[in-house]
């Protein structure tokens, strides 16, 4: 599905991520560990093609095709999808209307009100995008606009953060809706997830699992090992770590 | 409020600035030819009739409205009330068979506040009266359309709303121009009275053209319990366009709104504000609006005055520059004069954010979809208690617009 190549990636002069090489199979869950600061967002947002995220090293295939000069709206044609951290307020657009941009094509046969429903964003639907929204709300926004739009390949860029418990469990299970994670044969759905924490494993079942460090991808293997590794001896131990 | 301060009063609501420079009243004619009186919509021109319809006033057989207006020039073409207790005819009329409207006539704008008001003053007028009697709420909105079909012609007009105690009313107003015309002068003195308990929602919608001047002077009295709401678009190309209405709460809990959406075209200079006075206790006001340049200038005012205490008020004035030039002057405005007056306000100029834009071509839109869906978004007003029909010709006018705006 998607192939990393050596890509090293800067923003203004400063050189971010180096020689990072990695794949994410069709239906498969990458999730990427790292602390904050160590280019895991730079990453997601290099792959979807933001111009401030300059390449300047290696390609990136999507099914494939090289996509590394692609402009970011062709690369969502094309069926990636990202869920964004710290999503930006847009004044006058109604959620609403944003998920009828989501849904392209199919705007006119899906439901929205009942898209909403199960994402328990009825009453937000109405309101500004993201404008005094709660952490919660604003993940639940995110995948609810992300379930609309159907990537094939989704990036999730810190979806636990700032979600309180209540919430969690709800996110949970949209991201295991959208990664179509009740299949296991027909499954065609991939994502990239990144946690500083790891929260979210306790909801979604990732199959593979890289660490970030220093721009560069450090160790990789079973999530819930690296996972229990982190926690026992933070990310300290992981760059002094040399099993 | 003394009467000196209310001449005060309206020779600022007349002109907070010389900014748009002077224009010669001489160079404008004052004479049109008369426009014969049409009972039956269908007998009106289908040019002018497609040019009022777009400024929101529906003439078709199946209309629902309470009653209509229509002004050609000097000539009132159309006047008739729909409603028992909706009246409507020309100011003039009004003037012969109301003795006591002498009492609302130039009292809430100086005939001496500026050139504008002394040439309206001066010169004979038409312009409507539209009132509505004590606890009668129209069922349907009350319509008008001031038509300048003549090039060159000043056309100046006098309208009086009474909205009178415990009634309600919606108007939605349009002012237009003859497809062939594109030069002239509007000056339009409007006086309201909104009495005690009552609502009025007054929706007024301009389409000029470029060499269009044009000057309304508003006043507005709002009395206990009342509510006023005032919804302004102007989104079609005009070359001078000065308005600042002025809206005294002088009664226990009145209420005032004015949202303004505003596009200035290339060549275009729009100063345009609102002022509003809480003088009694519990009165609230809120002032929104909605600049775009292509290339225009646009001063956008709001001015909030808290008078007692136990008043509250919010300004909101946020600008949007899309393309290389044109220039958006926010000057919002508060004023306290004694404590326990909670005023505030929140001003925002600048060009659509790149990340806004990436945020939705991540979601699959061209850049200029997301452009076009940020500027339809920033463009439409929630305007609270607005009736579904006046909202969907607000959006019907933003719609045509953000067309040729992008």
């Amino acid at each position: 599905m998607l192939e990393v190549e050596n890509l090293s990636v800067k923003v203004g002069d400063k050189q971010i991520l180096q020689d990072v090489s990695f794949t994410v199979d069709i239906g498969e869950t990458l999730v990427l560990f790292g602390p904050n600061g160590g280019g895991k967002s730079t990453l997601l947002m290099a792959l979807m093609g933001f111009p401030r995220y300059e390449i300047n090293a290696g390609r990136i295939f999507f099914k494939g095709e090289d996509i590394t000069r692609l402009p970011v709206d062709e690369r969502s044609q094309r069926g990636i999808g990202i869920l964004f951290q710290r999503p930006p307020v847009v004044r006058g657009v109604k959620l609403r209307e944003m998920v009828r941009a989501c849904l392209g094509d199919r705007a006119e046969s899906v439901d929205i009100d009942e898209l909403a429903l199960r994402s328990n964003m009825t009453e937000m639907l109405d309101r500004e995008v993201n404008y005094g929204f709660s952490g919660g709300e604003v993940k639940r926004s995110e995948l609810m606009q992300l379930i609309a739009q159907e990537p094939e390949f989704a990036m999730l860029d810190e979806p636990d953060s700032g979600v309180d418990l209540m919430n969690i469990v709800l996110v949970g299970k949209m991201i295991n809706d959208l990664l179509q994670r009740d299949m296991i044969r027909s499954r065609t759905h991939s994502s990239l997830i990144i946690t500083h924490t790891g929260h979210i494993l306790d909801y979604v079942e990732a199959d593979r699992a890289c660490v970030l460090l220093n721009g560069g991808i450090w160790c990789r293997g079973n999530p819930q090992e690296i996972l229990s590794s982190i926690k026992t001896q933070g990310y300290e131990g992981c760059a002094a770590c040399q099993k | 409020m003394s009467e000196v301060n209310e001449k005060i009063e309206s020779a600022k609501a007349a002109n907070p600035s010389p900014a748009l420079g002077d224009i010669d009243l001489e160079s404008f004619s004052k004479q049109a030819e008369e426009h014969s009186y049409q009972e039956d919509f269908s007998k009106i021109a289908e040019a002018d009739r497609q040019r009022m319809e777009d400024v929101g006033v529906v003439l078709g057989d199946s209309a629902k409205r309470s009653g209509t207006f229509l002004q050609k020039d000097h000539s009132v073409i159309h006047s008739k009330t729909q409603q028992d207790g909706v009246e409507i005819m020309s100011t003039p009329d009004a003037m012969q068979k109301y003795l006591w409207l002498s009492d609302y006539l130039w009292k809430l704008v100086s005939p001496e506040a500026d050139k504008f008001t002394r040439f309206a003053s001066d010169n004979p007028y038409q312009g409507y009266f539209i009132r509505v009697l004590p606890g009668v709420k129209a069922d349907y909105p009350v319509q008008s359309c001031l038509y300048l079909a003549k090039h060159g012609l000043a056309q100046n007009v006098h309208n009086i709303v009474i909205v009178e105690e415990g009634a309600e009313l919606n108007i939605i107003t349009g002012c237009a121009i003859a497809p062939m015309n594109d030069e002239g002068l509007h000056v339009g003195i409007s006086e309201f009275y909104i009495k005690k308990g009552a609502k009025l929602n007054f929706t007024m919608i301009h389409n000029w053209a470029p060499k269009m001047e044009v000057r309304p002077r508003t006043g507005i009295i709002i009395e206990e319990d009342a509510v006023f709401t005032n919804n302004y678009i102007c989104l079609k190309p005009v070359h001078t366009l000065q308005t600042y209405p002025i809206a005294r709460c002088v009664g226990k809990n009145a209420r005032a709104s004015f949202n303004s959406v505003l596009v200035a075209t290339s060549g275009a200079h729009l100063d345009v504000g609102s002022r509003v006075l809480l003088e009694a206790e519990g009165t609230k006001a809120e002032i929104v609006s909605r600049a775009i340049t292509t290339g225009g200038k646009i001063i956008a005012r709001g001015f909030l005055s808290g008078q007692v205490a136990d008043v509250k008020g919010h300004l909101e004035c946020r600008g949007l520059i899309l393309g290389e030039s044109g220039t958006i002057l926010a000057i919002p405005e508060l004023e306290g004069t004694v404590a326990g007056v909670d005023l505030s306000h929140e001003a925002a100029v600048g060009k659509i954010a790149e990340e806004e834009i990436e945020y939705f071509m991540a979601r699959g839109l061209s850049r200029d979809a997301a452009v076009s869906t940020i500027v339809r978004g920033f463009l439409s007003v929630d305007i609270e208690g607005l009736p579904p029909e006046l909202a969907a010709q607000i959006q019907h006018a933003t719609d045509l617009s953000q067309q040729e705006v992008l």
